[in-house]
């Protein structure tokens, strides 16, 4: 198979450092060396890889972008590159890192006690444990502060009752960070695997993410020590700045998948003889190739610009919110435009674009939807909010 | 344990060339660049002598434009403690290069030199021979294992049909084949470390070029296929063509 090149009509890489290249060429050579040989069966077999999960840990993939407790320290772009790069494999193999360093080391590191720090961020930083996020509910989605997975005091202990679902990593995290009501507050628990009442069902039949756990999560009568509660945290801005933190890593991922998808089109098209000449050399071809790299073009400045924002400390959510909305709408653009173009080969895994396309129904529904996204803006541009 | 690595960044494998107007390069405007992969197995193993052996220093030279300090990043990132870059932006032939690293390395003292059995660019398996000659140190090439223990050497080298093994002292010069060992990737925050380990920048001593190159050209277009036939019926006729026409079997 070829090594995987890039797209980077710009040259982009003029503006990044030397560390930053050395990275995301790093993550590069691993995706081509180590994931794309596996990938196909993992999706055909719904099995996420989990072999990779020490190289990742040694590597310094997980939480990259965290300080101290064994973490790598990396600035936005650098994590953001990575984050590019790890999608360009699979939104799976990213997903699970966007889990393992955004949505569980981060809201520890952030809100976490030092006991909590120093037990748990080195373990998920080597990935000797796995982390998953328990936030969205079978009946509860875009409206997460509706949940009804509680939390009652009781004594030296906290009592944990409810379901969540769609968690990335569920069935096979070591510990859970689940979001539930205390008193009405949404707070933040965690629970170590195989804590009595807490039990997971992995989620099967999926069309999208197959490379990746999806699970229920369950708390009956759960009993966690009251020292698991994140105490930093104290309502929905907690998971709502997790959620962020994933989103930016999203909004470079799935650059990553448009990029993968771009070249394999590219490719083809200059390959695929159809009427004795290059399928490329036809207009309507050609149309679709310009699109694609012009939206790939874009979406890689507003991740640069967006990371910029993140290390001077001036980005908002809104910003991030943007970046999500229009890199994945276009990630999946592009892949369906890539699948059109592959012909009947586009349905097959010869080609890695169908698994993106696939992949990409799933990213633009998570971690807010592409609608959810829309009308966040929306509120920013009115100061109105329509979904209230 | 004094040990110094050769390397030599390289286009990576995956980008396409185009010639430069002149007809006598290769247009690097737009090429990324990797080192070369030998050179890894070279790197790779210089880590793990030093490893093993508990204690040592590891040197990276590369003779190269300033950009090269990338690939010596690189080099630093998976372990090696410090680089020497000899900044010149001008092609060299192999005997230059040669000369440049010879004038850094004279005085260096070290055990041993590994160079990658070849850069994967030119092909030319020249430079960590000519270096070796020299300075007067023995030279192994394509070595598939080292072991190394006081003042002595163990090589293993893949040769047709078996392997052989070599012993001798040193201080020696090897070039390393790909089934030495199995490189490491730098970690991402030896990565960022490998930003506060020095890089020795140094004029190169090249001496005058043996050779010039006159021209660089694509290969000619391979003639068209022929079909011969379908199914088992053709396999007579294309095994008279293979033999007969082709002279392959």
């Amino acid at each position: 198979m070829d090594n995987f090149e890039g797209s980077d009509f710009y040259i982009l890489d003029d503006l990044l450092t030397e560390e930053q290249r050395l990275i995301r060429d790093t993550v590069r050579d691993f995706v081509d060396d180590q994931i794309m040989p596996v990938i196909e069966d993992s999706f055909m077999n719904d099995r996420f890889p989990d072999q990779v999960v020490p190289t990742l840990g040694e590597l310094g993939l997980l939480g990259a972008n965290l300080e101290g407790y064994d973490c790598a320290g990396l600035d936005s772009t650098a994590y953001g590159l990575i984050m590019q790069e790890l999608e360009r494999g699979d939104s799976g193999l990213r997903s699970f890192v966007s889990v393992q360093g955004g949505l569980v080391m981060y809201p520890i590191h952030r809100y976490g006690s030092e006991e909590q720090k120093k037990k748990y961020l080195p373990e998920l930083a080597a990935g000797r444990s796995i982390g998953c996020f328990g936030l969205t509910e079978p009946d509860h989605g875009s409206n997460p502060e509706g949940m009804i997975t509680s939390a009652v005091d009781d004594g030296d202990s906290y009592i944990l009752n409810g379901n969540k679902m769609w968690i990335t990593n569920g069935c096979v995290a070591d510990v859970a960070l689940v979001w539930a009501k205390l008193d009405g507050r949404i707070r933040g628990f965690l629970v170590d695997k195989g804590t009595s009442g807490y039990s997971t069902t992995k989620q099967g039949k999926k069309f999208s993410l197959r490379a990746s756990t999806t699970s229920e999560l369950h708390f009956q009568d759960c009993r966690i020590p009251k020292d698991n509660i994140l105490s930093g945290a104290d309502g929905l801005g907690g998971p709502l700045s997790c959620l962020t933190q994933a989103r930016f890593g999203i909004a470079w991922g799935a650059i990553g998948s448009a990029m993968a998808c771009f070249e394999t089109a590219r490719k083809y098209a200059t390959s695929r003889i159809q009427f004795d000449k290059p399928i490329g050399s036809f207009q309507l071809v050609q149309k679709k190739l310009a699109d694609m790299l012009t939206e790939i073009t874009k979406g890689q400045l507003l991740n640069l610009r967006l990371s910029q924002l993140k290390d001077s400390g001036k980005m908002s959510a809104q910003h991030v919110s943007l970046a999500k909305r229009n890199n994945v709408y276009w990630a999946l653009e592009i892949a369906r435009s890539a699948r059109d173009l592959l012909g009947a080969n586009g349905i097959t895994h010869e080609y890695p674009v169908g698994r993106h396309m696939l992949n990409l129904e799933s990213v633009i529904t998570y971690e807010g939807t592409h609608d959810i996204h829309t009308l966040i803006l929306g509120h920013e541009i009115t100061g109105i909010p329509a979904y209230k | 344990m004094k040990i110094a690595v050769c390397m030599k960044r390289v286009p990576d494998t995956a980008t396409r060339l185009t010639f430069a107007a002149d007809g006598k390069s290769v247009d690097t405007s737009e090429v990324q660049w990797v080192i070369s992969p030998y050179d890894e197995y070279a790197i790779e193993e210089g880590l793990r002598i030093r490893e093993r052996a508990g204690e040592g220093t590891v040197t990276a030279i590369t003779v190269g434009p300033e950009g090269a300090s990338k690939e010596l990043r690189q080099a630093l990132g998976m372990g090696v403690d410090d680089g020497i870059l000899a900044v010149c932006d001008e092609p060299l032939d192999p005997i230059q290069t040669a000369r440049s690293l010879v004038a850094i390395l004279a005085d260096r003292a070290d055990d041993i030199v590994l160079f990658g059995k070849q850069a994967v660019d030119s092909q030319g398996a020249q430079v960590g021979a000519l270096v070796a000659r020299l300075l007067g140190r023995p030279f192994v090439n394509d070595i598939a294992a080292i072991e190394v223990s006081e003042q002595q050497v163990r090589i293993e080298r893949d040769i047709e049909g078996g392997r052989e093994t070599i012993e001798g002292p040193l201080p020696i010069i090897v070039g390393a084949e790909k089934s030495l060992n199995e490189p490491r990737y730098p970690k991402l925050k030896d990565i960022m470390q490998a930003k506060k380990k020095p890089i020795e920048k140094v004029t190169p001593q090249t001496g005058e070029p043996s050779f010039e190159t006159v021209a660089v050209t694509t290969p000619a277009p391979r003639p068209e296929g022929r079909i011969v036939g379908e199914g088992p019926e053709a396999v007579d006729e294309l095994i008279r063509l293979l033999r007969e026409e082709a002279k392959v079997i």
